[in-house]
């Protein structure tokens, strides 16, 4: 048998309770159990994590940087999202 | 329980860590693939780890590291045996971290000294056993190839296995339950990575005794010789 | 090997609709703007090529690197050096895999990557064709060697291409402990005995000038500074990171007790830097070239290893393909049981 590279899996991990997991980098490895625990060694081998997710590269579907303005344009002109829009007078709490 | 019987007790399990910590070492550099040059390591440290606490409950760590002759080391043969190649390696680290679960859980349960370094080491060896199982699977049901490689390394160490359950002075433990389990829980790795379990004693024919004895090796006296050259050739210095 | 969905550049996709100038366009736009480019943006041929030969360097540098202090590991003259020593060359072989990883953004694999360091068509710093003779070449590389990688690496961590800038921030983020080691290693030894005393004289003898050579040649000889400088690769030239390490050693080596083996250390007020002798370039090519000390040896070992844990990775990769373990739910679900695992909110969300 030839030599077949290892697929890629992309890892995350989730630094400490309270926050997401975060992509922090890839790895090679020949299944989802594998990766899982060269993971652990590799990205958290200094106290990062406490908790991985292993995800095949493959099975990432990513949005197209040429796509970025029809994505992503049309949410910078809509102020009225954000709070700062609205003026509140000054002296009201709570709000 | 008396000073010596710790003493004893203690330097076995410190060297059995020290010893298999020093051939996991020799791996750096020559693993089979570099995520595994991480995973080595790690458990290499985490049995280094070990073994200074329990040389330090002893006396200086490094005296007893550096300046023992073979004799008075009172590690088990298997941890001292030369690595091989990677299947040798998983066979060795199988049968070792499976005995040293079953151990160090028994320690941790018991309010004894070794309680409280037990109680942190087992949730290392958990690991340590876990990517052993793992990687026995892998060579048993991987190829044709890797499934002799691993059938021969089973059997090769396989005859030094039954000294792992020579009671241990001042280790209050059930041997023969230890024993029981360990042949369970290998025996059921073995069959799932579709290898044999190895037929034939688990001890050597000779009566004088094996590494709790301070009987070791041929290969062991190279290692410690290797180990312990640049200590001993500055006598006294501070490193 | 497929490359992820989430590395493949955007214009394989086909759904390009600029043409090349107007690619150009954006990207000098960015990189003028110190923003950083990421895997699927379009960008220059030289621009990828000049980055994946960069990066696969740096990881083969870290790989090769690790031998010659592995070297020492079964030598160590005490438990805690021995810990130090192996948690180093741990962190070297991660560093490696980092940089394979953010070379792989490109569309590169490791496999074609560690085929081009086997067959020598890819280099790793020329440094690691020099011998550990001695312990103290352990701490000699980590003041020197590893100070001259942190004083090239901390501005590479701004570097425009994302992958290589994050994992460069790691990269130093864990260094720092790798120097700091080596200096305290040859603190101790310097003030040991007499015998210690000159090991690490010796040591830091013979990795004085090739430590310096790390910086690459001149400016005005270096063939890919100024195209490097304009792209935001790097940042400073050859000869001025290399001024910076030589005024920042000249005090370590006072407070060490040792010196420098260069009679032409000098402070020049004027410059406001240290001055210091002529570097042997005809050496420096001569170890490049494949002459060192150890260079066949370091790449027989290397090509030893991988050719050796073939079999290895042959049977992980047949037990996936019979156990179709890759990425299947079910292996997750087993892994899923750790004891360290926060599982139930895991799956909740996965």
């Amino acid at each position: 048998m030839t030599t077949q590279e290892w697929p890629l899996w992309e890892v995350f991990v989730r630094s400490r309770r309270g926050l997401s997991h975060t992509h922090a980098g890839s790895l090679h490895a020949p299944d989802a159990e594998l990766a899982l625990r060269n993971a652990r060694d590799l990205y958290t081998r200094r106290g990062e994590g406490v908790s991985i997710w292993v995800v095949p590269s493959a099975a990432i579907t990513a949005s197209s940087p040429d796509e970025k303005d029809p994505f992503f344009e049309p949410a910078a002109d809509k102020p009225y999202r954000h709070p700062t829009f609205y003026d509140i007078p000054e002296g009201v709490k709570h709000l | 329980m008396t000073a010596t019987l710790h003493t004893t007790a203690a330097l076995a399990l410190g060297d059995d860590a020290l010893v298999l910590s020093h051939r996991l070492g020799e791996w750096a550099g020559h693993a089979p693939v570099l995520e595994e040059e991480v995973a080595l390591a790690n458990i290499a440290l985490d049995l280094l780890g070990q073994a200074r606490v329990l040389l330090s409950m002893v006396g200086d760590e490094d005296e007893l590291a550096y300046l023992r002759e073979e004799r008075a080391f009172r590690n088990l043969q298997l941890v001292e045996q030369p690595n091989g190649d990677f299947a040798h390696t998983i066979a060795r680290q199988l049968y070792f971290s499976t005995y040293q679960r079953l151990l160090y859980t028994h320690l941790a349960a018991a309010d004894g000294e070794f309680a409280g370094l037990a109680a942190k080491a087992v949730k290392e060896v958990a690991y340590h056993q876990d990517h052993a199982e793992q990687w026995t699977l892998r060579l048993g049901d991987g190829t044709d190839v890797s499934h002799e490689r691993m059938q021969r390394a089973c059997r090769t160490l396989w005859r030094f296995t039954g000294e792992m359950f020579q009671p241990v002075e001042g280790l209050d433990i059930d041997w023969t339950g230890i024993k029981t389990a360990w042949l369970e829980s290998v025996g059921d790795i073995l069959r799932r990575a579709t290898l044999d379990i190895p037929e034939g004693p688990q001890a050597g024919a000779w009566t004088a005794g094996a590494g709790r004895q301070g009987l070791h090796t041929e290969s062991f006296g190279r290692m410690l010789a290797e180990m312990q050259h640049l200590h001993r050739s500055h006598p006294g210095a501070s490193w | 090997m497929a490359t992820a969905a989430a590395h493949r550049p955007a214009h394989a996709d086909g759904t390009a609709h600029m043409d090349a100038a107007a690619y150009e366009a954006v990207f000098d736009a960015a990189v003028a703007a110190d923003e950083r480019i990421e895997p699927r943006d379009w960008m220059p041929d030289a621009y990828r090529a000049t980055l994946v030969r960069q990066i696969a360097q740096h990881a083969h540098s870290e790989i090769i690197g690790m031998q010659p202090e592995a070297n020492w590991i079964t030598r160590a003259p005490s438990l805690r050096r021995k810990a130090i020593l192996m948690a180093k060359v741990q962190d070297e072989a991660g560093h490696g895999l980092y940089l394979y990883s953010a070379a792989e953004t490109l569309g590169t694999s490791r496999d074609e990557l560690l085929d081009k360091l086997h067959t020598g068509r890819q280099k790793y710093s020329s440094i690691f064709n020099y011998p550990t003779l001695t312990w103290a070449d352990v701490g000699a590389i980590g003041w020197l060697v590893d100070g001259a990688a942190i004083t090239n690496q901390v501005p590479l961590c701004r570097c425009s291409y994302g992958p290589y800038a994050r994992a460069m921030v790691r990269i130093c983020k864990e260094e720092s402990f790798h120097q700091r080691q080596g200096y305290e290693l040859l603190m101790t030894l310097s003030h040991g005995t007499p015998e210690q005393h000159a090991m690490a004289q010796d040591a830091v003898d013979r990795w004085w000038w090739p430590s310096l050579m790390m910086f690459g040649p001149p400016d005005d000889e270096s063939a890919h500074s100024a195209q490097s400088m304009a792209w935001k690769i790097k940042r400073h030239s050859n000869d001025e990171l290399r001024q910076r390490f030589v005024d920042i050693c000249v005090p370590q080596a006072e407070s060490l007790g040792l010196t420098l083996p260069d009679p032409d250390l000098t402070w020049n007020e004027e410059r406001g830097h240290y001055d210091f002798g002529p570097i042997d370039w005809t050496e420096f090519r001569d170890v490049l070239k494949g002459n060192g000390p150890c260079n066949e040896q370091r790449l027989t070992q290397r090509r030893r290893a991988h050719d050796d844990g073939a079999w290895v990775r042959d049977a992980a990769a047949a037990y996936a393909a019979k156990h179709n373990a890759t990425g299947t739910a079910d292996a997750s679900a087993r892994t899923a049981g750790g004891p360290s695992a926060d599982q139930t909110d895991e799956n909740g969300k996965a």
